[in-house]
């Protein structure tokens, strides 16, 4: 912030004069300020400025400023390696079937507990389905390892339906469908609440005016809820797609073992496992981590230019 | 005005209620399933244990091993710390920001709040910014690697700038005429002002604190700074209880730590189970604030 500032002083003469009236009309904003500008340069800034080693071969002792500059090099490994595509192709993989089973999910539920009559009844299930968001991920892990295991409970459930007596998570195949039904499971209530707050949003009249009309229902949930909520779901189809290279890697690392690696291996995974947890290549999976982080902005700016295009709908206003 | 309701509608209005029930019934029974097992003699965990509807041999021996254990107290301590001054610090930073950006004279407001978005779309990632709290600043090690690195949550400080922003400014001014700077400003008048959304705050934070492992995982290797979800993550995923059944003979072992991981579930989930029906509305009041904003 500083450097943008002194930037612009050197260029218009007599602006220094007014930056110091301004800090010192304003010292106590600034006093306030100076805590939150020195965090997100430290923990945002410093790190973002740190990608640099991605084209460097960082050495420890060396630092950042003196290490070796090596171009593409380790972006140009990476996608010579065996693993880009089967981390690009999991990664994609997860993603695209935790939108299309994962995105519909809560708009579905918002509408159905919006057509419930019983208020009370509706807090009730709201309520209740909200829990899981709450609980937390080792947790949530530590049940699906046990109730997918070949003693658990899911497993013996399955069986009723003709499954096998396996460990399901240990299965290479099932992963993925694991990784999305219970992402459904824990977020299905509380992904509903932005989609009811736009239901709410929706003025009754037209309702009045559709049932005036004669619509039915059904006919209202096409022609005036949908429309109605359609603003809403673009802009959280636009996030989701600033997200479609990125699988969190947090539940992939409690869930995932080398016997899975080949479903379950994500980018960003596989970033934690060559940058921290298993060996230090700190350039190498910098410079992955900032291919997929990349690839996400365009992503996002894409979705973001074609929906302001044909919808008007924006991130940024 | 009465509308008749056709029998179309009513079995529709049946169907929705039905569909619920389930979601209800899902929903509630991994947690049910989690609590009999806990409250189960470990004898009868093992082959089918059925659908667990009630406790098999009731016992708190489960309990008992996991109450006793050291590192589950010592986990408890941590993260107790960890969420107490990481929220609270959290709360304090958010304020500044959100206080800073609402003042309309603050001549580099705009561009501060720009550099701030963009930290919401592109950041350095995971190993620079590791790096950067591991080897620069000096901070493995420490509980301040849990705390300081997220201090501010840009989401949720931008929930509380809007609501910073629908104070009257009528009543900022007038506390300025009386002479107040902007510090008294943001202490007196803007944070009394506030108490529902710094709730909601506290309660946002709070429960990130209680939950997060993957920070304590890269950043803590000394196991007296473990919390609890990090020990929480040996016991149901690495599935390393000999810490908790040491003495027992061998083949009690497995025995046992069947049904210490669900204690040890409940034990580290029971607060938040607890404390869940009450702040829930204050919750879904900060979704919907955020959800305003877009």
């Amino acid at each position: 912030m500083e450097r943008v500032l002194m930037s612009t002083k050197l260029e218009t003469p007599g602006l220094g004069a007014r930056i110091k009236r301004e800090l010192i009309k304003n010292r106590y904003i600034y006093l306030l300020a100076l805590p939150v500008i020195a965090y997100y340069i430290i923990f945002c800034y410093w790190p973002m400025f740190g990608l640099v080693i991605a084209f460097k071969q960082y050495e420890l002792g060396k630092g950042i400023f003196d290490s070796k500059w090596v171009g593409l090099k380790y972006f140009i490994e990476f996608f010579k390696s065996r693993n880009c595509l089967r981390l690009i192709g999991n990664t994609l993989g997860i993603s695209l079937y935790d939108l299309i089973a994962g995105f519909p999910a809560p708009i579905i539920f918002a509408l159905l507990l919006n057509e419930i009559r019983s208020s009370k009844f509706k807090r009730t299930v709201q309520t209740i389905t909200y829990l899981p968001h709450f609980i937390s991920l080792v947790v949530l892990c530590g049940m699906i390892t046990d109730f997918f295991a070949a003693e658990g409970i899911i497993t013996k459930i399955l069986m009723k339906f003709g499954g096998a007596q396996i460990n399901y998570l240990g299965a290479p195949k099932y992963f993925k469908t694991i990784y999305v039904t219970t992402n459904i499971w824990q977020g299905i209530g509380w992904g509903s609440i932005i989609y009811l707050a736009a239901l709410s949003g929706i003025s009754p009249e037209l309702y009045e005016a559709a049932t005036v009309d004669g619509a039915g229902r059904f006919r209202q949930l096409l022609a005036v809820t949908l429309p109605g909520i359609a603003p809403t779901i673009v802009i959280m189809l636009i996030l989701r797609m600033g997200q479609l290279m990125s699988v969190g890697f947090e539940k992939i690392i409690l869930l995932y073992n080398p016997g899975t690696y080949e479903t379950a291996d994500v980018i960003s995974s596989f970033v934690y496992r060559r940058g921290i947890g298993e060996s230090a290549q700190y350039s190498f999976s910098s410079a992955v981590g900032m291919f997929q982080s990349v690839i996400n902005l365009i992503l996002l700016l894409g979705a973001n230019f074609l929906s302001k295009r044909f919808s008007g709908n924006s991130l940024f206003k | 005005m009465k509308i008749r309701k056709s029998k179309g509608e009513v079995i529709f209005d049946i169907l929705i209620v039905l569909f619920m029930l389930l979601m209800i019934v899902i929903t509630l029974y991994p947690f049910w399933y989690v609590i009999t097992c806990s409250f189960s003699d470990s004898n009868h965990l093992i082959g089918d244990k059925g659908l667990m509807l009630l406790p098999q041999g009731f016992s708190l021996s489960a309990y008992q091993s996991v109450l006793k254990n050291p590192n589950i107290a010592v986990g408890y301590r941590n993260t107790l710390f960890i969420v107490v001054v990481g929220t609270a610090v959290n709360v304090f930073m958010s304020s500044l920001a959100a206080f800073v950006l609402t003042r309309r004279q603050f001549a580099i407001k705009k561009v501060m709040m720009t550099m701030i978005i963009i930290t919401m779309y592109f950041s350095g990632g995971l190993v620079p910014t590791y790096l950067v709290v591991y080897k620069y600043l000096g901070l493995g090690n420490t509980l301040w690697a849990l705390i300081l690195p997220g201090a501010i949550n840009t989401y949720n400080m931008i929930i509380m700038k809007t609501n910073f922003a629908s104070i009257p400014s009528s009543i900022e001014e007038s506390a300025q005429i009386d002479g107040a700077n902007e510090i008294v400003l943001l202490f007196r008048i803007v944070l009394p002002l506030s108490i529902p959304i710094i709730a909601v705050m506290v309660l946002f934070y709070g429960v990130a604190h209680w939950n997060s492992w993957f920070n304590a995982m890269i950043y803590i290797r000394k196991p007296a700074l473990y919390p609890l979800q990090l020990r929480l993550r040996e016991i149901l995923l690495i599935n390393d209880t000999s810490t908790m059944t040491a003495g027992s003979n061998a083949s009690d072992k497995y025995n046992i730590g069947e049904s210490i991981k669900y204690a040890t579930i409940m034990v580290a989930t029971v607060p938040i189970l607890v404390v869940y029906p009450f702040i829930q509305k204050y919750f879904v009041k900060g979704m919907m604030i955020g959800a305003v904003k877009g």
